[in-house]
């Protein structure tokens, strides 16, 4: 068994109350951080763990929180970015539901090593029963002196509260989600400037995912050394993976970073191998957004080397032969599945969730949903294989947002690494996806 | 404005909502005020975002333009009960099309459209976070999270909503 650092108790029952929560040792951050620990220090701790947004870009937390300006006597804000909407992702929302408490000690510890007074979390709308969930544990912290006015008889205060959203995939972007949260259309802002300056309100703002902030706790417990310890590399700490498609044990597992893919498809303590006796196909392993595999590029890289479960590993081989870690939503697909019909369907996704803000998006997601659907449906030609190709090229790179890519990788790596099953589609329809073709799935927008 | 929706019906929520940010900074409370409002409505009429626009002294397109960009709310005339199933991959790969459909046959409507006792509307759902235990759908106003769903226990669901009416 692996190093837990968030799903430790996940089992113990009553885990979801304050009461067991804190019997369990949940709130010494809290304690320590505002008794014995300045602000900077913490950073420090941070910074020295390695630790990177668990979100999807992976982006070094302590960095981003020593962006911060400091310079303005603007008041500074966190906002936990809780709008978990990308495809075959859903570690936040299990963390939530299971262990409210873990996320807001996290943000109260978090806010206070970032001087916010008033912090949100920005929970995606269709999660209305997670929000609850939250709010019930907010109340129980206020209640035990853990939020509100001198916590805990320090001289620090914060206010926490609950957002909901309006169900917008957009607004995972985080500076979509300070729009949404300002009460405007998730439109994502041109950067620079950065939430880091100019974020909600127009002050300085820091944006972390839901499993960044959990796990602030255990770094400023044990210390940045001791988190930097776990793992391989710059890839530190643990990493919740949310596993799902055709596989044997579907759910969410906490892994070391730097076990290897291998282990983790097969092994009995996580998705213990490919359901129905089937042979493994393909994989997304970080999110709808990353780069497809085939199964020999899953398991090992171009040079023959085991493919880890880490930042740098999976995206060994740059787009040619890498993917990238992402948010940790493992996709699986065995040799039954069609790779067409999942690319229409996620390109589909991503033309309904364009937020219509840049031409390059708002038409060439538009655009690949149709030129796939008539690949697909048995109406495609063999000049559109090569011309999904042109069309995510120029998409890429030409949009505010990281949503151009997220919608054009996905189509660029299947025809890379599956170029033969569309040219079958063209050439003879019935090939593969007939039971499909006589009912649509709705797809209106 | 004739009929009053939110403002006094949930007042103390409201202003309780607004507490939560700057004073200069109300409109934030743009989005929970319109799930209060399709809460007690079922789906958002003009003048219901009218009154929410008066709540938080912003003009009303402010509010339009924001409620027709938020997949979850509805502009027209919606069923009592919103059955909105995931289309999205991973739930499609382990059998949500076909449940789409089944529903789509069970109920005589389409995606999209409602029965005509007015109780059931199938509207398409793009990924809920719960890709592990697909195919989901999920009901409003309470949005709970039905998993792992079969035929049978669409069967099951239907019936009980019917019968609660």
């Amino acid at each position: 068994m692996g190093k837990k650092i968030l799903l430790e108790h996940i089992n113990v029952p009553g885990i979801n109350t304050l009461e067991v929560y804190r019997k369990m040792g949940g709130y010494e951050s809290v304690r320590k951080a505002v008794n014995e620990m300045t602000p900077d220090a913490i950073v420090e701790e941070v910074k020295k763990s390695g630790l990177r947004g668990r979100g999807g870009a992976g982006f070094p937390t302590g960095m981003k929180w020593s962006f911060l300006d400091k310079s303005t006597d603007k008041p500074r804000y966190l906002v936990c970015n809780a709008d978990e909407s990308e495809p075959g992702t859903f570690k936040d929302r299990y963390l939530m539901q299971r262990i409210p408490h873990a996320l807001i000690e996290g943000m109260i510890t978090s806010s206070y090593a970032l001087g916010a007074r008033t912090s949100y979390i920005y929970v995606r709308g269709e999660m209305m029963p997670v929000i609850r969930i939250l709010e019930k544990a907010i109340k129980e912290a206020y209640a035990a002196g853990l939020l509100g006015k001198n916590i805990l008889g320090s001289s620090y205060s914060l206010d926490l509260y609950v957002q909901p959203g309006g169900g917008a995939y957009i607004c995972g972007e985080e500076t979509a989600l300070l729009e949404s949260l300002e009460g405007k259309r998730g439109n994502p802002r041109n950067k620079p400037p950065f939430p880091a300056v100019w974020g909600l309100y127009g002050c300085p703002t820091v944006v972390n995912n839901v499993e960044t902030i959990a796990d602030i706790p255990w770094i400023v417990n044990h210390g940045g050394d001791a988190y930097a310890a776990i793992g391989v590399g710059k890839s530190t700490g643990t990493k919740l993976i949310s596993a799902c498609g055709n596989i044997n044990k579907p759910g969410v597992y906490e892994i070391e970073l730097g076990i290897t893919v291998e282990d983790f498809i097969y092994s009995d303590e996580y998705c213990g191998g490919i359901a129905n006796g089937r042979e493994l196909k393909a994989v997304v392993a970080g999110g709808s957004s990353v780069p497809i595999l085939p199964k020999n590029l899953i398991l090992t890289t171009a040079n023959n080397e085991k493919r880890l479960m880490t930042y740098e590993s999976l995206s060994d081989g740059g787009f040619a032969t890498g993917t990238m870690l992402g948010s940790g939503g493992f996709i699986v697909f065995d040799e039954q599945q069609c790779i067409v019909r999942n690319l229409w369907n996620f390109s589909r996704f991503y033309h309904h969730e364009s937020c219509g803000q840049c031409s390059p998006c708002r038409e060439g997601t538009g655009w690949m949903e149709k030129v796939l659907h008539r690949i697909e449906y048995g109406h495609g030609k063999m000049e559109d294989i090569d011309l999904l190709v042109s069309i995510a090229k120029n998409i890429e790179g030409k949009t505010i947002c990281p949503l151009g890519e997220a919608a054009a990788w996905p189509v660029a790596s299947a025809i890379r690494h599956f170029r033969a099953e569309f040219e079958a589609h063209v050439q003879n329809p019935d090939s593969c996806c007939k039971k499909h073709l006589h009912r649509e799935l709705v797809h209106s927008h | 404005m004739n009929i009053e929706y939110i403002k006094e019906k949930r007042k103390g929520e409201i202003a309780d909502i607004i507490s939560r940010y700057p004073a200069d900074r109300k409109k934030s409370a743009l989005l929970p005020l319109l799930h209060i409002a399709q809460e007690e409505n079922g789906w958002l009429p003009v003048d219901a975002m009218d009154e929410v626009a008066d709540i938080l002294d912003i003009k009303p397109i402010e509010v339009y333009e924001v409620a027709s960009f938020y997949t979850m709310f509805h502009l027209k005339p919606i069923g009592k009960y919103v059955l909105e199933v995931c289309r999205t991959g991973p739930c499609c790969n382990v059998g949500a099309e076909e449940l789409i459909h089944y529903l789509e046959d069970k109920l005589g409507v389409a995606v999209g459209e409602t029965t005509a006792d007015g109780l059931f509307t199938i509207k398409p759902v793009e990924c809920l976070a719960a890709c592990g235990t697909g195919p989901v759908l999920q009901i409003g106003p309470e949005y709970h999270y039905h998993e792992n769903l079969t035929r049978e226990k669409l069967d099951q669901l239907i019936d009980e909503l019917r019968r609660a009416n």
